[in-house]
């Protein structure tokens, strides 16, 4: 009598559960591996929170408003790009250990590996931007949370699913051109910055590039960001336009991953992998 | 479905750039056997494997796994099979424990703490469970490959050069687990090896490949003899070296 296919939703949140545990477990094997996380958004914070200081004290009042502005958009910054390193680098995580194999060979579906980079790019990026943003209060008394309210639960949701959509696509470049093009985790995100209004808003860019950055989720994020911080208006058009395109891009990314998937079964890649 | 043996093969070919690495392939792999799939170094073997286990996509013919073809319909027999292979790795970092807990976890294991004593017991792991698997020797490591390999009890056994890394006193002990859990168990393994011994020990029957192309099939005895030879050794080192295999029926 073969044994029945195991199916259904619990089977299938059981191997989700499988694929974060897995994770947990190559996170708090190692400290530096844990302490890293909240490092860099840590100097981030840090720095930007000395030049506000700074820009507060040379100019007073309005520009001390703006610095607000500067520390939330760093924090919101390293939401979105935590959040796609930490897709790419749990996808890499498994071709530098050549477990790829091992995996695709099991009854863990495609869609259930994607969802479990996404759970665990939530934890990491709730370490990091949530470690440095609560280290922002005694050092610069910044605290984000009172500076943004409720709608930070949607600025950060708005960036971190776009990093989610960029991390999907990097991991899946990298399955097809290899480990030597591992990089674009660290590098594609930067491309995005300076459309992304970050710091300043669409406005200043040329119109080529604000069309582009309008394209983007990050820029309506920031922009709504700013408008909260800097004229106490809740701009719900900005967020639901970043939400909209949000939920485009991860179905684009969600395709692009698909297919390169499919690719590398057809070029026998998941046996090739490895450092 | 039931009736379909765990492996079927028909006209499978797998061409890249032109240039095909398994051509034209044939062969069943009946329930309950343990069948060799022997050859030289590029002869086709891992990718003939990485076809039956649906990593790869084969650019003729077809694969059938318990009756469903791969990679099609493999989330119907995924978790049926399972395999080791020296192309594939455990993450290093994580201890023998947690590398089989997960595993479990992702093949449904029902009691995935009792199921790892076993495995612990029967391959001798249970000193080294809490070490980190970067750490192991390589015949530890071998040994931890073949325990993940076993962690969902499988009805089909894929192992590329399951004991490559080895010494012959643990080569052998694991040769004779793998045979008392076959006979045990009743479960087909398909098993590529360089190892001519290990194939007269465990192997019902021996499929023979060169230049991607099924030269030589039969059970080891029988194959030494239409060869002419003493042993597996004997049919291997004819084929390899062109002198037979031209002559010799498949």
């Amino acid at each position: 009598m073969p044994r029945p296919e195991v199916r259904g939703v619990r089977a299938s949140l059981g191997r989700v559960a499988a694929m974060i545990l897995r994770h947990w477990y190559l996170l708090t094997s190692s400290w530096p591996r844990a302490l890293e996380l909240v490092y860099w958004p840590t100097v981030q914070i840090t720095l930007w929170g000395f030049i506000t200081l700074y820009l507060a004290e040379a100019g007073g009042s309005p520009l001390a408003r703006a610095g607000l502005a500067f520390l939330a958009a760093v924090l919101l910054w390293d939401t979105f790009f935590r959040g796609q390193l930490g897709v790419s680098l749990a996808f890499l995580e498994e071709m530098w250990a050549r477990n790829l194999g091992h995996l695709f060979v099991s009854p863990l579906r495609p869609f259930e590996l994607v969802l479990s980079l996404f759970a665990m790019s939530l934890v990491r990026t709730l370490i990091g931007v949530g470690g440095a943003a609560t280290l922002a209060i005694p050092i610069h008394g910044f605290d984000v949370t009172a500076v943004l309210g409720p709608a930070l639960v949607l600025f950060f949701g708005g960036n971190l699913l776009f990093g989610w959509a960029l991390g999907l696509v990097v991991a899946a470049l990298v399955l097809r051109l290899g480990l030597g093009a591992e990089g674009l985790a660290w590098a594609l995100v930067f491309l995005i910055q300076p459309v992304a209004a970050v710091f300043y808003p669409l406005a200043v860019l040329p119109a080529p590039l604000q069309w582009i950055g309008a394209a983007l989720p990050p820029a309506h994020v920031f922009e709504g960001m700013r408008a909260l911080v800097l004229e106490a208006r809740f701009a719900g058009r900005e967020l639901v336009l970043a939400f909209a395109l949000d939920v485009l891009w991860l179905a684009v990314a969600g395709l692009v991953f698909a297919r390169l998937v499919e690719s590398a079964r057809r070029r026998g890649l998941f046996l090739q992998v490895g450092e | 479905m039931d009736a379909e043996p765990a492996i079927r093969v028909r006209s499978l070919g797998k061409c890249y750039d032109g240039r095909w690495v398994v051509r034209d392939l044939d062969f069943t792999v009946p329930r309950g056997r343990v069948v060799g799939l022997l050859g030289t170094n590029g002869a086709g073997k891992t990718t003939t494997i990485a076809m039956i286990l649906g990593l790869l996509v084969p650019s003729t013919g077809e694969v059938r796994v318990f009756g469903h073809p791969m990679p099609r319909a493999r989330y119907r027999v995924l978790h049926r099979l399972n395999f080791s292979s020296p192309y594939v790795d455990l993450p290093g970092r994580l201890t023998v424990r947690q590398n089989l807990a997960v595993y479990a976890r992702l093949y449904g294991v029902r009691d995935p703490a009792a199921r790892i004593r076993a495995l612990a017991e029967e391959l001798d792991l249970g000193e080294f469970l809490d070490r980190r698997t970067h750490r192991l020797s390589a015949g530890q490591k071998t040994r931890l490959a073949l325990a993940k390999a076993l962690i969902n009890e499988p009805d089909l056994l894929v192992l590329d050069e399951p004991t490559a890394s080895l010494d012959p006193d643990s080569a052998d002990r694991l040769r004779a687990h793998l045979a008392a859990w076959a006979a045990r168990t009743g479960a087909s393994v398909l098993m590529a090896s360089h190892d001519m011994a290990e194939v007269e020990r465990l192997c019902h029957e021996v499929l023979i490949l060169r230049a991607g192309r099924l030269v030589a099939r039969g059970r080891p005895a029988e194959l030494a003899r239409r060869y002419g030879v003493r042993d597996m050794e004997g049919v291997f080192l004819a084929i390899a070296r062109d002198r037979e295999a031209r002559r010799a029926p498949a």
